[in-house]
């Protein structure tokens, strides 16, 4: 779809097509809602999902039956006579809901009734010396390869972090015919003692027995190493990993480094939009305070999937629905729509293993506040002891810290080092994340061309303004 | 660093051709340019505009932005964003940053 065919207004705009932004779209559609979804993906499926409707991978096997769950939402927001954009960038939302969005080039404003953000989560920033080099990558990125285009990891690949995405990858990657040469397990030991209270709860989730076949097929293939320190080493890419074990320094000849420490919510677009957010001290990261619907501080602006505190793919799918059932419910309030709370429960059950897993597999604090010469930010090569320098100096927050050290400036726009100058600042001054919060972020949350923004329709009014 | 899968689903082979600096490469309808650069053994997509530091793709998610490059003229496009197309023309960006591209 061009951008010239879009409306100039819709009665709801989904943001991201993963299972969170299909779900809402679906149920809306069905209601007789007016619906469009702008995904910026070549094809839906967010990332869990990556190229469900496409992927070249034809061993179903290797990718598991959970992946192709997804086909399900996929057909039927297709079926769902929702208008699905692929190819979509949206940079800007405001709190009056006029959504800019670009496609090939074009770009448009689309006004809205009401948003649901569903953009999903990303993988926490992970660093460590040598992390910028080429070779290094997340475990999401080869994932994403494998599934968009199954592509899979040559030569000497080694894996470091901690979460389940790590040991889904990693035996997926096995299935997928991959060698892994170790896995690095980062997961401090003392986390057990606080994950064992929420025990109980993880038990009777559908992780439990999934988690442990996971384990179970890795560890009977692959080398696990409980690591505490982590370095990427190499002069134009990477050729070596350096690790800390409990016996002793070990190095290891790599061509390839994924890491994973667990996935934050993707928050630039909502807090853009002035949505407001909160530091959640169990998962480390801000995600958008919202209530029972998924509802934001500003109206019409809901928050649905893993964008609004990370839960899960499943999860996300019934948060989604439940958005778009308080979207129904306001626009047509005649219109049936599945019962809520069938769902609330359905969500309740998918999350009852989350804490577990949280405080499981939280980083370790030296991974997620570095020091010394290791960059936080990748896009300004800023490194660590800089921004704690700095906080010494008295800097008191992220934006202050963007005019001494240009950090959060660079084309990510702070994604790859937000939490990191947030923690590191609070570490020096001794303070909370919560206190001195996040980068301000500003629309165009992502990059657009000035050939875009002028491809923008004018009215005979606007151009009158402007001209002598 | 990467290769493909031997058994693909529903194949059309490597059917689409582009060129990267110049360098006649392969890629399969469907691919990103990020991953098709990957498959083609690309391992330095940019340098970096401070240090001049070589960069390849960290995210594939579109967060990063470790994967820029020029396309067909435009430059620091997300590789792990577009599709491939039958003569598409991708540059690597090489250098500190110029003021007056």
């Amino acid at each position: 779809m061009n951008a010239s065919e879009l409306q100039s207004s819709y009665e709801l705009v989904v943001v991201g097509g993963g299972p969170a932004g299909l779900a809402a779209a679906t149920l809306a559609a069905k209601a007789g809602v007016q619906t469009v979804l702008f995904d910026e993906n070549p094809g839906v499926g967010g990332q869990i999902y990556r190229g469900i409707t496409n992927t070249p991978v034809a061993d179903r096997a290797i990718l598991g039956e959970d992946y192709w769950a997804g086909a399900v939402l996929a057909s039927e927001a297709e079926a769902s006579g929702a208008t699905i954009v692929n190819g979509a960038t949206v940079w800007s939302l405001d709190p009056n809901r006029l959504v800019g969005v670009s496609i090939a080039g074009q770009a448009r404003m689309v006004k809205t009734q009401r948003v649901i953000v569903a953009t999903g989560s990303m993988e926490r920033p992970f660093p460590i010396p040598g992390w910028t080099l080429p070779g290094v990558m997340t475990a999401g990125a080869a994932q994403t390869v494998l599934k968009a285009q199954g592509l899979v990891p040559t030569g000497r690949t080694i894996m470091a972090g901690c979460g389940p995405l790590l040991w889904l990858l990693a035996a997926q990657l096995l299935r997928a015919g991959a060698k892994i040469e170790a896995i690095l397990d980062t997961a401090p030991r003392i986390n057990w003692l606080k994950a064992a209270m929420h025990l109980p709860g993880f038990l009777l989730s559908p992780y439990w027995s999934k988690g442990l076949a996971l384990l179970r097929e890795v560890k009977a293939k692959a080398p696990v190493i409980a690591a505490h320190r982590v370095e990427a080493h190499g002069k134009d890419k990477l050729s070596e990993v350096v690790f800390a074990t409990g016996a002793g320094e070990r190095r290891m000849k790599a061509d390839l480094l994924l890491l994973h420490h667990g996935v934050v919510p993707n928050v630039n677009l909502a807090m853009a939009a002035g949505v407001a957010h909160r530091w959640n001290s169990r998962q480390l990261c801000f995600e958008p305070v919202v209530d029972a619907d998924f509802a934001t501080s500003l109206r019409g602006i809901a928050v649905a999937g893993d964008g609004a505190g990370i839960a899960g793919g499943t999860a996300a799918a019934e948060r989604g629905r439940i958005a778009a059932i308080a979207a129904v419910q306001a626009l047509r309030p005649a219109a049936s729509v599945m019962d809520v709370q069938t769902v609330r429960q359905s969500l309740a059950r998918e999350e009852m293993g989350r804490a577990f897993l949280d405080a499981l597999y939280q980083p370790a604090p030296s991974f997620r506040r570095p020091t010394g010469d290791t960059i936080a930010c990748r896009c300004e090569e800023v490194t660590a002891r800089q921004v704690r320098d700095t906080a010494d100096l008295g800097c008191e927050g992220p934006n202050q810290m963007k005019a001494f050290l240009r950090c959060g400036m660079g084309p990510c726009q702070g994604r790859l080092c937000g939490l990191t100058v947030t923690e590191l600042i609070a570490e020096q001054r001794r303070s909370t994340p919560d206190e001195v919060g996040y980068y301000r972020l500003r629309p165009p949350v992502k990059p657009i061309t000035l050939a875009e923004l002028a491809s923008l329709p004018k009215t005979e009014a606007e151009r009158k303004a402007v001209e002598r | 660093m990467f290769k493909r899968l031997s058994k693909p689903r529903g194949e059309t082979g490597e059917a689409v051709s582009l060129k990267v600096d110049g360098k006649p490469i392969r890629a399969r309808a469907g691919d990103t340019v990020a991953g098709a650069m990957l498959a083609a053994g690309v391992d330095r997509f940019r340098t970096t505009p401070v240090t001049e530091s070589p960069r390849a793709p960290y995210c594939l998610m579109g967060v990063c932005f470790d994967c820029l490059v020029t396309i067909d003229g435009v430059g620091s496009r997300q590789a792990c964003l577009v599709p491939v197309r039958e003569g598409m023309a991708v540059e690597t960006q090489i250098g500190k940053r110029e003021a007056g591209r």
